[in-house]
């Protein structure tokens, strides 16, 4: 674990893997809750947390640097289902890249269980992780100029859904009608880091030689 | 609709709804916002009599013009620029008393890019996650004024401020940025960490509230690859393929892939707002506190 001075005020703080950053990041949070830790904002990304607002970052990093890496906390808490329609347009180029039919790439994605790792690029976006390593895909040579609102994309490691119509480079594998984000909703996003995740197929799949 | 409200006559290049913003949210994706000039903001408020947290506009180099519906105390900061009521001039950087129906024009910056307009009530949109600001890169808050936009009002509270006209900075003629090297410095070449404090850039036309661009030497990076994305702060100076740095603003994204080479301190980010296409700028690298 490396903690890197940001400024003034911040401190970044870098581990090995995507696993270490979630368990870092709930530590934080905790840590935060219980009084112990006082930040304005905790920002978890793929291999750092962010802490930004801190009175005295010099010394949390040294704290930080003597400590290791907390265990990843248990599975527990809610998991949110997001019931989805595996009819996206990539969803065949997708499943060739698993060498698999459309139908079981709709059973792979959908018996998994994943976690926000970390939210960006718009207000309510999640980058889950959960898939086994080996169902990385590339995000599009192109990215498409509009992707509709609902739509469930894969990139990388990552699952995400689309809050709000937007450009994008995601595989596009389903749609949902699930509301990511609605500012007048408390909590306005759905998906905050941490949160567990279940994909549950509704209506029909494409009937694929599974 | 209630009389507490003001009719949009000229909306001007891109006149925003701003507040104190709304950070504490970086986690879910949502950009602090906020005005851009946060001391300018402040002392508008304090001259008609707001708290801080009430709601200002924020103008574009070219002003606006509004229409209240009942009598309204405005003062108007930040970007010097004429102001004038029905015609007639009034003084900038004071509160002046706007009768109901009377059209406040504020004019073009004569220097500087952001003037400041403070409404005694403050801009009564509804607020999204605790900030009526509007935000750029994410679309919330409300949407960029347009001609006829009716904007509606809070109530004044406290007679206003009694000064005739408050000091400001004017805009600078060298933007001054004092840096803290890091996080990602050793993502460039040695060369590339000198060249960003000791060269002269020029700030760029495409800047905006997302961020200060700039025009000057491309920052070689010493490693190829790409950053897994991680956290941004305000202030940050990210490293595009082009090599050109940009110093993120209000409405930065709060994630970035792109390496951070340093940060400038907070207390100097004002001036940036107010710094037109053009101006020198410096990077300046100081210690860190």
């Amino acid at each position: 674990m490396r903690a890197l001075p940001v400024g003034d005020r911040a401190l970044l703080v870098e581990v090995s893997t995507d696993g270490e950053a979630q368990a870092l990041h709930a530590d934080l949070v905790r840590r935060r809750a219980e009084g112990s830790l006082s930040v304005r904002e905790i920002v978890p990304a793929a291999r750092t947390v962010l802490l930004d607002g801190l009175d005295d970052p010099v010394r949390l990093a040294e704290q930080l640097a003597a400590s290791q890496v907390p265990p990843v906390p248990p599975r527990a808490g809610e998991i949110v289902e997001i019931p989805v329609r595996y009819d996206g347009p990539d969803l065949a180029e997708v499943a060739a890249h698993w060498d698999v039919s459309p139908h079981e790439a709709a059973r792979i994605h959908a018996a998994a269980e994943f976690r926000v790792a970390f939210c960006g690029f718009a207000p309510g976006f999640g980058y889950l992780t959960g898939l086994p390593a080996r169902y990385g895909v590339p995000r599009r040579a192109t990215p498409r100029t509009t992707v509709p609102a609902g739509a469930v994309g894969l990139a990388g490691p990552y699952t995400g859904v689309y809050p709000r119509p937007s450009p994008g480079g995601w595989q596009l594998i389903g749609t949902t009608d699930a509301v990511l984000w609605d500012h007048a909703r408390v909590p306005a996003a759905l998906l905050s880091p941490g949160t567990r995740v279940r994909f549950v197929p509704v209506g029909t799949v494409p009937v694929g030689s599974s | 609709m209630t009389d507490r409200a003001l009719a949009v006559v000229r909306a001007g290049a891109l006149t925003t709804v701003q507040d104190l913003g709304r950070p504490g949210h970086a986690h879910l994706g949502v950009p602090r916002s906020g005005a851009l000039d946060g001391p300018a903001a402040a002392l508008v408020n304090r001259l008609v009599a707001n708290p801080p947290e009430a709601a200002v506009l924020e103008t574009t180099l070219n002003g606006c013009a509004l229409r209240p519906r009942s009598a309204v105390v405005v003062a108007v900061g930040g970007a010097p620029c004429p102001v004038s009521v029905d015609g007639r001039p009034v003084p900038w950087g004071a509160p002046v008393l706007v009768p109901g129906g009377a059209l406040l024009s504020v004019g073009t910056a004569v220097s500087g890019v952001r003037s400041y307009v403070g409404l005694s009530g403050g801009v009564a949109v509804e607020p999204v996650l605790g900030s009526r600001s509007t935000d750029l890169l994410s679309g919330l808050g409300p949407p960029p004024l347009t001609d006829g936009t009716v904007l509606p009002l809070g109530r004044p509270n406290a007679p206003h401020a009694r000064v005739d006209v408050a000091a400001q900075p004017g805009p600078p003629a060298e933007l001054v940025l004092r840096v803290t090297l890091g996080p990602r410095d050793d993502w460039f070449t040695a060369t590339a960490v000198r060249a960003l404090t000791t060269h002269t850039y020029r700030v760029s036309s495409a800047s905006n509230r997302i961020g200060l661009r700039t025009e000057g030497p491309a920052l070689e990076r010493a490693r190829p690859g790409e950053l897994p994305s991680e956290g941004m702060v305000l202030g940050a100076i990210q490293v595009p393929p082009d090599g050109r740095p940009v110093v993120f603003l209000a409405d930065h994204p709060t994630t970035g892939g792109y390496p951070v080479i340093a940060v400038v301190r907070a207390t100097d980010l004002p001036a940036a707002a107010q710094a037109t296409p053009g101006t020198p700028v410096r990077f300046v690298a100081v210690r860190r506190r």
